[in-house]
């Protein structure tokens, strides 16, 4: 059995297998299917600062090896969370990491501080990528000067460890990195989803009723590999990979790229018990390799010059 | 109610007609407990050509065979794929999901109606109404005569009534041209599942008589467990995911226009 504990800054994981958020909701949901004691982290269900009830259904577009979501952060907002949702999962023997996504910069913040009030939540994911919302989001995401802006504030009043998910939707998704490593940031987490659309030819309509919509899935895992590496080229922070992870030979190419964790997200929708494999897969492949440590591979990616 | 991921095998495969097709699963330990309107995520494996497991409503269980059986209509890639296993076969199944019909109780009348594969989920509410002492009929709406399937089954539980679009067989147009439907206040309760427009005119007529109405969605899913926030309706209480709320619903707690 091989180390499996990472570390991504001050926060220490008991393996790298995180949950993508968005597609894992607080992790109860997969109660009946693992033990969620042995995940690495959850990352919950994108959280803001006022209840969103999201966008109109249809919400989803199946594409090939992937999909297409519109979900638009329908949640409660965090006084719910906080009050109703956090005292149910907080006994959890796994880092429980709240995404926190807004409209404005203000919003960011209050809800960073209201998170950082909570014991057992050692980190949040600042969601500048949210390609779902018409304000905010994924605007903050795509400029340097939008992510400088976020990332700043909300580093001031959140002590904890904080965790930037980055875009894919720009030209050069290092700029970005490279910003939020300067602004403070403990890691970055990449990718969100791609920006798409889908279109029904018979009755020549958008499938979504936003017309575009968030592309997930194996059929962005090659450009969310190749952001990893960038971005691994470019910073120093710990990087958290993730886009089309399907199972553990996915998530060591991830590693290989420079990832420290990873997370997986579009695959729990079809196996609830894939994360445990994914855990056990990297253990044997470690074994296999006589590796001692999952550490080892992070940026291990042999590039003949 | 405790959710399952299993693997069943195909014991038994029928193709009914040209869409229409029935699976009977197996399990190797006895089946859980699985309420009339519950559904299951079908994991449609090999197909290349799909991506996600496809939401199946359950069309029966037979607990003395330990069996679960799915009537599918070929709509799409995933059950197209589906229709091609083999009997011995095994398939990944999540269930049960979802909140059922609300049953009425014994020596009370229930009106069940069908609108295509809408019948599916048909089956075993009647099969739990009758054994309660529920006398029940089953409205079933094709286009044509040549869609009517199963007609036997839905027989051993109650009155069989028939509309055709074309008129091949039964009363002609859609189901709330049956005659049944001018004299909708001998039900205590309407269960409906079909497509959604013909949900919704028969919303409207059980709503103007003051009877009961449960409506089953077929909402596109992905997870079919609540996480990925897909397969929404609008209700009373805002958006509210298929897959945990429902797929069966209350009229009055939906926002149809009725």
């Amino acid at each position: 059995m091989a180390d499996l504990k990472v570390n991504i800054g001050r926060l220490e994981l008991k393996n790298p297998v995180l949950t993508a958020s968005g597609t894992f909701g607080y992790g109860e949901e997969f109660a009946d299917f693992i033990d969620l004691n042995r995940l690495g982290g959850i990352i919950v269900k994108g959280t803001t600062l006022h209840h969103r009830e999201g966008n109109a259904y249809p919400r989803m577009a199946e594409t090939p090896s992937g999909m297409l979501n519109a979900v638009g952060l329908q949640n409660k907002g965090v006084d719910y969370f906080i009050e109703h949702i956090y005292p149910r999962i907080k006994h959890y023997d796994s880092a429980i990491i709240v995404n926190v996504s807004g409209s404005i910069v203000e919003d960011y913040v209050a809800t960073a501080e209201k998170l950082a009030s909570l014991d057992k939540i050692p980190a949040i994911e600042l969601n500048i990528s949210c390609p779902n919302v018409k304000e905010g989001g994924m605007a903050f995401g795509t400029s340097c000067p939008g992510a400088k802006s976020v990332i700043s504030a909300v580093r001031k009043v959140y002590p904890g460890s904080l965790m930037v998910k980055l875009s894919p939707n720009v030209t050069n998704i290092a700029e970005i990195a490279k910003v939020a490593e300067d602004e403070g940031a403990d890691s970055v987490s990449l990718i969100n989803t791609l920006l798409g659309m889908a279109v029904n030819a018979e009755t020549r309509r958008p499938v979504l009723s936003t017309i575009t919509g968030g592309l997930s899935g194996p059929a962005i895992k090659p450009v969310a590999l190749r952001m990893v590496w960038q971005v691994y080229n470019a910073i120093k922070i710990p990087i958290i990979g993730l886009g089309g992870i399907m199972n553990a030979t996915d998530a060591i190419e991830f590693f290989l790229a420079g990832a420290t964790a990873i997370q997986i997200g579009t695959a729990n929708f079809i196996d609830p018990q894939v994360t445990i494999k994914v855990i056990e897969g990297i253990n044997e492949y470690l074994d296999r390799h006589n590796l001692k440590s999952v550490k080892e591979l992070t940026g291990a990616l042999q590039v003949v010059k | 109610m405790k959710k399952y991921i299993k693997d069943l095998q195909v014991v038994n495969k029928q193709i009914l007609s040209a869409e229409y097709y029935l699976l009977e699963l197996s399990s190797n330990q006895p089946l859980p407990e699985v309420l009339p309107g519950q559904f299951a995520e079908v994991e449609i494996t090999g197909s290349d050509a799909t991506f996600l497991r496809r939401p199946l409503s359950v069309h029966d269980v037979d607990y003395d065979k330990n069996t679960i059986s799915f009537l599918v209509q070929i709509v799409g890639k995933g059950t197209k794929h589906l229709a091609n296993i083999e009997v011995g076969k095994i398939l990944n199944v999540i269930f049960p999901l979802g909140k059922g019909f609300e049953l009425i109780k014994s020596s009370e009348n229930a009106l069940l109606i069908g609108g295509g594969c809408g019948i599916a989920p048909l089956l075993y509410l009647a099969r739990h109404l009758k054994k309660q002492g529920v006398k029940v009929s089953t409205l079933i709406g094709v286009r044509r005569s040549s869609q009517l399937i199963e007609l036997d089954n839905y027989k051993k539980y109650g009155d069989v009534l028939i509309t055709t679009e074309d008129g091949s067989e039964g009363t002609k147009g859609y189901v709330v041209n049956h005659p049944v439907f001018e004299n909708l206040k001998q039900y205590k309760k309407i269960y409906t599942c079909g497509p959604e427009v013909m949900m919704k005119a028969i919303a409207k007529r059980a709503n103007e008589s003051r009877v009961d109405c449960e409506v089953s969605l077929e909402n596109m899913m992905a997870c079919g467990i609540g996480a990925c926030l897909c397969c929404v309706t609008e209700t009373t209480e805002g958006n509210k995911c298929v897959c945990t709320e429902g797929p069966v619903f209350n009229i009055h707690n939906l926002k149809w226009q009725i």
